[in-house]
């Protein structure tokens, strides 16, 4: 053992974070990839499970916190985030993740998702997406598309859906991103960043329901689809996508985006990713190019940008003084205001 | 100018009304501090619109302020005052009908102008017309005294001035009573220290009206009032909401935890939220939550983080946090939730008082979800409250729900500070030991160990969904749910509640009166007289604990012929007490907004004792 203070971290693995329940989602669930992801992916962290907390709500999703062998909240639909925002604000010293579903944070939840990310919460929120209600079996959700057949709309939806990414970019989120369930190494790379990030981060996850909405993913998902629908947004490179990167994304004449043949226009031509630019505009723009995954879709880190993290200005020197609250601070406090005596 | 005589009284209650934006509720905080000073025992009763400012000059715009003061131990603001200062017409038309008949109105005579009388609804002015002959009324003009008062200070629009017109009251009713200047000036001082020309016309506006009462020969005769007698000690002068923020910081002292409020701003437990904010110094975290679910979320979230969490609200926030209520009580953990009932139901009478959440805060959530119930019974009782209520959600692992009122929130009385080193301890023995932990398991109390995130091998999740015993694992088990739907109901049932105690000093009353919440000092009141001056025999009992309920409770409702329950509800105990013993309680119930009076108690009490 190290003799200059602090236990050295134990090498950690997949199995330290995962739990001894048995996983119930239906066979094929998207869930069960996920779930994979983030187990693989938590000993990066260098954070001990001890120090981990999962939150989640109501839906398939909200199962996940009992396969995660470190502490958890299964709260009620749609809460989460405020349940993790008494956590994350109560314990800065905690690493807090909040797992949800399209109805559970975009339905219900909706209030609570947004302001979260005002705010700036220390949180990292994954939103699995499947558009549509699997754990109550099948009704449209505030992500299906118009038009949506299903349970509770038998003629097809007439509700307009909320673009997850659009959505947290309009609260203000300082990081917004967006990976495919199946995509192992993707998910991986896209938690790595949210992780990174001081503050809120916002990652949708297309989820397949192999139940009730299977394949509504699947030109970002398939095989033979994806290749050449998925648009990978990195970072100061040019947009390009397509199985040998020969389509791209340009600013036309008319300002808006547009798809175009890289062979067409040349390289110089394509649109250049800013994640860390402080304006939202193209963040919203590239949420915009595909209104639902029917075609080519980006994914990947949207927006990631710096502001002050919620909390931590007053936690800093907060701990110290807590620390002093002692018997006779007690003292004066009662004693504030006038007081008089009696002999 | 011959010398004022002197007159002694050994209680008066003085009532302030005015437009909202006349400033009564100021004028009477003002006179409360320099009576608290003199020593007198006193109790207030601040009633006012919800408005910010609602029309001028109309009756339902009226803010009025009352104020008992004693030179012996008092309960309430009072049924009747015996003087009332009203600034306007309106003021006058809805706030005379409780004076008492002989009693003092003092009007600012400048606001019965035509235009005010007919706001109000006069036809004529009663200042003229005689139908205050009953009462001994004393007409001055404050309004033009104040400006006149002001005139001299540079850089003070007539219309400045005039709005200082309340503290030219006060200073009159100051002088009538004997009330030290030094607390009022010291404030006025200290409150406008930034705006000299607001400070000096106040001041002025103060002095002239106090001045006015020594020299004018309108007023033949002040008064003195004697401090009363009190237990030695330190005193100040504490509203409910004060001594609420007080009990949950000294909670938190007590338990070595660090308070974590989260609310949402809502009439009138904000207050609350105020009062801790401004004490951020002492280490406690406040958050104003996007509403009122997320506020009992974020405490909740802070309860398992291993803090003394609390949320606080009214009526129309209990509603919306009824379903996380329920998820604390699945997740045995320690959860503060303060409802400072008001007046429903949906959004009813904001600033008007009531106390019909009971059977809501004891079963308004779905599913079996048994919880305790605490109740303070006057505004400093709310200190001990807020800390027993702290003391119980630790020890047993639960949320409890501190009934307070608007009335007890916004009423205040003088508060003996106690001992801080005999506060009772609060241990929130937390589980540190890894060895077979088990999150369900339980100790002697029922309750389950608090293992907070961070603590090495203690990993474990908790939901809303039903859990196995012991293991905490999601159970649908048949024999499992009876099990801990009865263990749920069993741990509530071991919160340690003292017995209630009776107050029958000749022992041979036939008649108990029950109460709880903030009927205290109406029914002690009550007693006290009947018992005083019309050698009633009547014996009196008061609940704290509403959920459990104390254990001799049904022996003592068994040993008394009759048993009248009075309440600021359709009889809420009185159902419970009925359907727990078997014993036909009587309700008395009043549901108008303003507290239960000791006069409404004494009738009542009358009609059943000869």
């Amino acid at each position: 053992m190290s003799g200059n203070g602090g236990d050295p971290l134990p090498v950690l693995t997949k199995a330290d974070f995962s739990s001894d329940q048995e996983t119930r989602w239906c066979p094929g669930c998207g869930d069960y990839a996920i779930l994979a992801s983030v187990q693989g992916f938590m000993p990066e962290l260098g954070v001990p499970p001890d120090k981990v907390v999962f939150v989640t709500g109501i839906g398939c999703a909200g199962r996940f916190v009992y396969y995660m062998d470190t502490y958890g909240m299964h709260g009620i639909h749609g809460r989460a985030p405020a349940l993790a925002t008494g956590v994350a604000t109560a314990r800065p010293d905690l690493s807090v993740w909040v797992v949800s579903g399209d109805g559970d944070a975009l339905s219900i939840g909706g209030n609570h998702l947004i302001h979260a990310l005002r705010r700036n919460v220390p949180l990292k929120i994954l939103l699995f997406n499947n558009q549509i209600y699997g754990l109550t079996k099948g009704q449209y959700s505030p992500t299906s598309e118009v038009g949506k057949v299903t349970k509770s709309t038998p003629f097809g939806s007439q509700d307009h859906p909320f673009n997850p990414v659009s959505l947290a970019l309009g609260a203000e989120a300082t990081f917004v991103a967006r990976t495919v369930d199946t995509d192992k190494a993707h998910v991986a790379e896209t938690l790595r960043a949210a992780a990174a990030h001081r503050g809120a981060a916002f990652v949708e996850i297309y989820q397949n329901c192999n139940v009730f909405n299977d394949g509504a993913f699947d030109a970002v998902r398939a095989k033979g689809q994806k290749e050449h629908n998925q648009i990978r947004l990195e970072h100061a490179q040019p947009i390009r996508f397509g199985p040998e990167g020969e389509r791209g994304v340009v600013r036309g004449p008319d300002g808006r985006l547009g798809l175009v043949s890289v062979a067409d226009v040349g390289e110089d031509a394509l649109l250049v990713h800013d994640a860390y630019r402080s304006q939202p505009s193209l963040a919203f723009e590239l949420a915009h190019l595909a209104a639902l995954p029917r075609g080519p879709t980006p994914i990947g880190v949207f927006r990631a940008v710096e502001r002050p993290v919620y909390g931590e200005e007053l936690q800093n020197g907060l701990d110290d003084r807590h620390a002093a609250i002692g018997r006779e601070q007690l003292e004066d406090v009662l004693r504030g205001g006038e007081t008089w005596t009696v002999e | 100018m011959p010398e004022k005589s002197v007159e002694k009284l050994d209680r008066v209650v003085v009532r302030f009304a005015g437009d909202s934006g006349d400033g009564m509720q100021l004028t009477g905080s003002r006179f409360t501090d320099a009576t608290a000073v003199v020593g007198n025992d006193l109790a207030t009763l601040p009633d006012f619109p919800a408005e910010i400012r609602a029309p001028a000059g109309t009756p339902h715009g009226v803010s009025a302020f009352q104020i008992h003061f004693a030179s012996r131990d008092i309960l309430t603001p009072g049924d009747h005052p015996n003087v009332l200062v009203a600034m306007n017409p309106a003021a006058l038309i809805t706030q005379l009908g409780s004076v008492e008949k002989g009693g003092v109105v003092i009007v600012n005579e400048d606001g019965f102008t035509d235009h005010n009388l007919r706001k109000a609804g006069y036809s004529a002015n009663p200042l003229d017309d005689g139908s205050l002959d009953d009462y001994q009324v004393f007409r001055v003009p404050m309004t033009s005294m104040t400006v006149r008062a002001t005139e001299e200070i540079e850089g003070i629009a007539p219309r400045d001035a005039q709005r200082c017109k309340n503290l030219f009251a006060l200073g009159l009713v100051s002088w009538m009573y004997g009330r030290p200047t030094e607390p009022t000036v010291g404030w006025v001082e200290k409150k406008f220290a930034d705006r000299p020309q607001v400070k000096a016309a106040n001041l002025a506006a103060f002095r002239a009206g106090y001045n006015f009462g020594e020299t004018a020969e309108l007023l033949a005769v002040h008064y003195e009032v004697d401090p009363a007698p009190a237990p030695p000690g330190t005193y100040r002068n504490v509203n409910g909401i004060q001594a609420l923020a007080l009990g949950l910081i000294a909670a938190g002292v007590q338990s070595g935890l660090q308070l974590f409020l989260a609310s949402y701003p809502i009439t009138p437990a904000s207050e609350l939220l105020h009062a801790l904010s401004r004490h951020q110094r002492f280490g406690i975290r406040t958050i104003q939550a996007e509403d009122e679910i997320a506020a009992a979320n974020m405490a909740l979230g802070a309860a398992f983080a291993g803090k003394l969490a609390v949320t606080a609200t009214s009526g129309p926030g209990m509603d919306l946090k009824a379903e996380t209520i329920g998820l604390a009580v699945a997740m045995e953990l320690p959860l503060l939730v303060v409802d400072i009932q008001r007046a429903g139901p949906s959004t009813g009478m904001p600033t008007k008082t009531e106390a019909a959440d009971l059977l809501m805060a004891l079963y308004g959530r779905h599913g079996e979800s048994p919880l305790p119930v605490i109740a303070p019974s006057t505004p400093a009782d709310c200190f001990m409250a807020a800390i027993e209520a702290a003391r119980v959600a630790v020890h047993h692992r639960t949320p409890v729900i501190l009934l307070a009122d608007t009335f007890l929130a916004n009423s205040s009385e003088p508060w003996r500070l106690p001992e801080v080193g005999s506060l009772p301890a609060i241990d929130p023995d937390f589980a540190t030991d890894p060895s077979d932990f088990m999150p369900y398991a339980r100790n002697e109390k029922l309750a389950r160990p608090w293992a907070i995130p961070g603590t090495p091998g203690l990993r474990h999740r908790i939901g809303g969904l039903e859990k196995e015993d012991l293991t905490g694992n999601i159970s649908y088990a048949p024999a499992n749910h009876e099990h801990m739907t009865r263990l749920r109901a069993d741990r509530v049932a071991r919160v340690d509640v003292p017995d209630v105690e009776v107050d029958d000093p000749s022992g041979e009353a036939a008649l108990l009166v029950l109460g709880w919440g903030s009927s205290f000092g109406a029914i002690q009141g009550a007693a006290r007289r009947l018992r005083r001056e019309e050698e009633l025999k009547v014996a009196t009992a008061h609940l704290r604990h509403l959920s459990p309920l104390p254990g001799n409770l049904g022996a003592v409702l068994r040993s008394y012929e009759r048993v009248l329950v009075p309440e600021m509800n359709m009889g809420q105990l009185s159902r419970l007490l009925r359907a727990e013993y078997l014993v036909a309680v009587e309700s008395y119930t009043k549901v108008d907004g303003l507290p239960i009076f000791t006069r409404d108690v004494m009738e009542q009490v009358r009609e059943r004792v000869t």
